[in-house]
């Protein structure tokens, strides 16, 4: 299961990448392989505020829908508008051209509660064996 | 009995391979106190012959309704249905099959029911149509919980008058706990709805804004307006249709409907005492997710071949459980079946052949019954069904009673759901009832009026 | 083209065969209907000849399983045989002919065997009165709901919460939420059967009422269900039977004598009324003599010498459908109970017990089932194991038992068990049915072991492949869409 170091993670299998004032979220590699094919997605509007776990959007399966949260709290400065026509990349490439949508940072001190990539790996291990 | 295949051997072979000596070491794990003793309280049991003789000793209790001329209506219609139909759905690969759910021995029923929703879709105007609901009724609870879903924030439901009284029942019944407004909108003296009263009623606050054309009298609605009204202050418009006038009249989709909804018993379907019925559910592409129910997806198979499956299926309750957008898990798969095949069988041309007769006769009685001394309480155009009022001396004297002794039922009491309209009789034709029978109908009201009717006793 | 769609056989211009043309030039006719109100949109419908037809429904009902073709071991859902001679009886022009709103005097046998279907209803699981009028399980599991919240508003207690086991069957919490109610889960203990501790816990004077499936999901008898009632009976809450799994319990055990107070029953399940493909169904719902008034009402009664529809009760929550429910279905369970009477029924109930532990007996060591207790009319295996060891699941199981001549089992359910397979032969099934579906799954137990692949990509004889749905519902086509306006390809190019 691929899990980049340089990323930071939530337990709700999303990824999210800092990149100065801008947070870029997806889900991860075992996100998508456990759902199986995303069919459709639905994220906030660009301009809307979300807060941290809180939930931001949905994410379909064929079978499956799971909620996609707020990593973090701030404003949405992107959507991702390949998705909705080509979910698939989602599932090819999560995280890559299947980024979901970023946010502003409001609060860099929320940063800190996100897990890093070896305690995600050690989560990931836990779910898969429970 | 019982349609049980062991014999005392194989029962023997079970229960020695489980591991036991008896069915009942089997219930050991039903607490005694549980158990139900003896023999259930029913009537003793009958051979699969004295069964069948049984029954059609109970359906002769019907008999002399059988023999009648019939102008009910009123939702359920006694159209022509083509011999292809019965005997398609007859058929035990139809019948007896579950519901599609493994989609690669289900190819039969799935395409059928893609065919049913292209058919409709056709019908109706409307780019997207489910599987089918329940009924009309219960198909109209359907629109008005997605429409609020839609129009989140918005509580009220404006609905016609004129709409069918069942449908007003049902969505009482359904929508009462669900913290939606529901309020009614009257009919003018011309039998239609009272659009002013609408343009007053409407409001932010206004959800949908629910018409039925033709409506509970047969009259043709002003769709058009009503959806012009209900889109202007930003609520959604539901039309509920009549599938065989739409031969005819104006789709749902003309009249600008974000929703259409409709009872399609008539497509193929004979009355049944009233159920099954078939729910018709068609939307605008633009709630695609929101739809209820099932909804059959052309696709391919692994090899690329043409293939058929339920889709969009995290909608449904199995998966979203709680946050499903409707708690239904079927459709009327048979009957959305018998509609296909109806509409196939008759083709553009009978279809409208269907409607056009129906039509004819219906204007033809109208005229006769009013010529026979019964009122047309509503002039404007209508389709195959109308309101007449027959003089209150000849419904003292038991016209009605007199004209089901003639064998004919002459259509539904409206004074039940309407109480201003005593004396009102909904009747309706199809391209069934014989000019003969209408003649008949109408003479004997005239006779009856003259006198001349041999008169039941009165019950008066 | 070997699998035509409808509208691939269309050719302009045929005939119309069954209807004449009407008597009166169409302008006339038309001339009722002002211009504006009159449809512009063509009407698209195919123009097919009949034979062509009667080939196309024939080529589709081959592409179906169905219950005369082979065993449906689908658990939870009891695809018994549809008696024929239902088929016959329910076509009769005395019910099928019948309007819905005939004066009573021309109705008086519909009447009265809706009635006495009620009755037998009543007889066979111990409650006070049933209502006919939903049309399926989820229909009936929404109006059992409404008549408890009706009951307590008329009481004027406020209760919302629904508490559901977490092997309940999705329509549960579904429905609930439908009432603007609030679903609690509580969970299973290691037995597979309700935690009474958790049970305990959050049954409190808001709770309006317990579902629960009887045996539950897993097949299971709740063996503790006299404390359960106690719980619940003692909060002032109502107990509620989801009798999707009724076929275990004819005859054995009464559902009104022993604390519930309302349940509905799905006759395309216990009562042999044919799925469909789908619908239509019934889901009369049962209650005890407290909830009566709140029934659905028309209401068929006796009045002296004839039947009647009752209307006035003040109380009840309304109709649920339109006229009196799903009466063609209706018909055909009232002649199953006719036919089988109280020992029949139990004789049912008996041989669905005992075919549904004959088949564990001949599978569970190949595919583990994870609460070994003795099973009632259904068990759940779980493939787990393969999972874990061949990366097959079950669903692809299920799939290779398609090409085996079987439908599948039911895949994925109750959630609480892994990679569950819930199976459920039902008592028409023949021993050497089971034993050849039980050979079958062996057989895939072997060639997980040996070929795991071959697993993974069945099915391989089915009128189709494996089906993509990802495709389906990523791009989805819902309606037929050709080039031209209605011309549609020849057949059969």
């Amino acid at each position: 299961m691929n899990v980049p170091e340089d990323l930071k993670y939530t337990r709700e299998h999303e990824w999210v990448l800092v990149e100065g004032k801008t947070a870029t979220v997806g889900i991860t590699d075992y996100a998508q392989s456990e759902l199986g094919d995303i069919v459709y997605l639905e994220f906030p509007a660009v301009g809307e505020r979300v807060r941290m776990n809180e939930p931001a959007g949905e994410i379909e399966a064929v079978k499956t829908a799971a909620e996609l949260f707020a990593p973090i709290s701030g404003e949405v400065l992107e959507v991702n508008e390949t998705l909705p026509e080509e979910p698939e990349r989602v599932n090819r490439d999560p995280y890559g051209e299947g980024w979901m949508f970023k946010l502003s940072i409001e609060d860099p001190s929320e940063l800190e509660e996100l897990l890093g990539a070896a305690d995600y790996k050690s989560l990931i291990e836990e779910s898969r064996h429970a | 009995m019982s349609y049980i295949p062991h014999t005392d051997e194989d029962r023997e072979k079970m229960l020695r391979s489980i591991g036991v000596s008896s069915v009942e070491d089997l219930l050991r794990e039903i607490p005694r106190s549980l158990r139900f003793e003896g023999t259930l309280p029913l009537p003793p049991p009958l051979s699969q012959m004295e069964t069948e003789l049984e029954l059609a000793r109970i359906a002769a209790e019907n008999g002399a309704a059988l023999a009648c001329d019939s102008f009910l209506g009123g939702g359920v219609y006694d159209h022509y249905i083509p011999a292809l139909v019965g005997q398609t759905t007859a058929r035990p690969e139809f019948y007896s099959a579950y519901t599609p759910y493994q989609a690669e021995v289900s190819q039969g029923t799935l395409q059928a029911v893609f065919e049913f929703q292209s058919l409709i879709s056709r019908l109706t105007g409307m780019p997207l149509v489910n599987a089918s609901l329940y009924d009309g009724a219960t198909a109209l609870v359907e629109a008005i919980w997605m429409a609020s879903g839609e129009r989140s924030g918005r509580n009220e439901i404006l609905i016609a008058r004129a709409i069918r009284p069942s449908y007003r029942g049902v969505l009482c019944s359904h929508l009462a706990v669900s913290g939606l407004r529901l309020r009614e909108f009257p009919f003018g003296k011309e039998g239609t709805t009272d659009l002013s009263c609408l343009k007053q009623m409407i409001s932010n606050e206004t959800a949908a804004v629910v018409v039925q054309s033709p409506n509970v009298f047969g009259l043709l609605e002003e769709t058009e307006e009503a959806g012009r009204i209900a889109r202007e202050a930003g609520a959604l418009f539901i039309q509920v249709f009549d599938p065989a006038s739409l031969a005819l009249v104006r789709t749902p989709a003309e009249a600008g409907a974000d929703i259409a909804v409709g009872e399609g018993q008539s497509l193929g379907s004979p009355p049944n005492f009233g159920g099954p019925l078939l729910g018709l559910f068609a939307a605008r592409a633009e709630f695609l997710r929101r739809m209820p129910g099932r909804l059959s997806g052309m696709t391919e198979d692994a090899n690329g071949a043409r293939a058929f499956t339920l889709t969009l299926q995290t909608r449904e309750q199995h998966i979203r459980r709680e946050k499903a957008t409707s708690n239904i898990c079927t459709n009327q798969g048979l009957v959305a079946l018998a509609a296909a095949v109806h509409l196939s069988s008759l083709g553009p041309e009978g279809f409208r052949r269907a409607a056009l007769i129906s039509q004819e006769r219906a204007l033809e009685l109208r005229k006769l019954l009013r010529e026979a001394g019964g009122a047309i309480p509503f002039e404007g155009p209508f389709f195959r069904e109308f309101v007449v009022r027959f003089p209150e001396e000849s419904l003292k004297r038991g016209l009605v009673r007199h004209l089901l002794d003639h064998r004919i039922v002459p259509g539904i009491p409206l004074e039940r759901a309407y109480p201003e309209m005593g004396g009102c009789l909904l009747v309706a034709v199809t391209e069934k009832r014989s000019r003969e029978s209408i003649r008949r109908y109408a003479d004997l009201v005239r006779d009856f009026a003259d006198g001349k009717g041999k008169g039941a006793p009165s019950d008066a | 083209m070997l699998n035509p769609v409808i509208f691939e056989l269309h050719k302009k211009g045929r005939a119309a065969e069954h209807l004449p043309a009407p008597e009166t030039p169409e302008e006339e006719i038309l001339a009722s209907i002002p211009e504006r109100m009159r449809r512009r949109l063509p009407l698209r419908l195919p123009e097919v000849p009949e034979l062509e037809l009667a080939r196309h429904y024939e080529r589709l009902a081959r592409r179906n399983h169905h219950v005369e073709k082979d065993f449906y071991p689908l658990g939870s859902c009891t695809m018994k045989y549809n008696p024929r001679v239902h088929e016959r009886i329910a076509a009769l022009p005395g019910f099928a002919a019948l309007h819905p709103m005939l004066p009573e005097t021309l109705a008086q046998g519909a009447i009265r065997l809706l009635a006495s279907l009620e009755e037998a209803l009543a007889a066979v699981t111990g409650m006070d009165a049933f209502t006919l009028q939903p049309a399926a399980g989820a229909h009936g599991e929404f109006t059992g709901l409404s008549l408890v919240e009706a009951y307590f508003r008329k009481k004027g207690e406020d209760r919302r919460k629904v508490i559901l086991p977490d092997s309940a069957h999705g329509t549960n919490p579904a429905s609930v939420r439908r009432l603007g109610l609030e679903p609690v889960e509580v969970r299973s203990d290691e037995r597979g059967e309700v935690s009474i501790d958790a049970l305990g816990a959050v049954v409190d004077e808001r709770t309006a009422a317990l579902m629960l499936t009887l045996p539950n999901t897993l097949g299971l008898f709740e063996t503790r269900l006299p404390r359960i009632v106690e719980i619940v009976h003692g909060a002032g809450a109502q107990l509620y039977l989801d009798g999707a799994n009724l076929n275990a319990l004819l005859g054995i055990v009464r559902p009104g004598d022993i604390g519930f107070d309302v349940m509905h029953t799905n006759v395309h399940k216990t009562f042999s009324t044919p799925h469909g493909g789908g619908g239509p169904g019934a889901g009369p719902v049962g209650v005890k003599e407290h909830l009566i008034p709140f029934l659905p009402t028309p209401r068929p009664v006796r009045d002296g010498d004839r039947w009647t529809w009752k209307h006035d009760f003040p109380d009840s929550i309304g109709p649920v459908h339109s006229y009196y429910g799903n009466f063609a279905v209706l018909v055909r369970a009232y002649a199953y109970i006719r036919h089988l009477g109280g020992p029949g029924l139990r004789e049912v109930t008996e041989h669905a017990i005992l075919g549904a532990n004959y088949l564990r007996s001949l599978v569970e060591k190949s595919y583990p089932v994870p609460y070994r207790r003795a099973a009632m009319h259904e068990f759940v295996a779980s493939a787990a194991r393969f999972f874990q060891t061949a990366n097959v699941r079950a669903m692809d199981i299920g799939k290779r038992l398609l090409d085996f001549g079987f439908y599948a089992p039911t895949i994925s359910f109750p959630l609480i068990v892994k990679e569950a397979l819930m199976i459920e032969p039902t008592e028409t099934e023949s021993r050497e049915t089971i034993e050849r579906f039980a050979a079958a799954m062996l057989a895939i137990a072997k060639e997980i072991e040996e070929d795991p692949e071959r697993v993974r990509g069945a099915p391989y004889d089915t009128p189709v492949r494996r089906v993509n749905e990802s495709l389906a519902s990523r791009r989805p086509r819902l309606v037929w869409e050709d080039g031209a306006d209605g011309e549609g390809v020849p057949s059969r190019g």
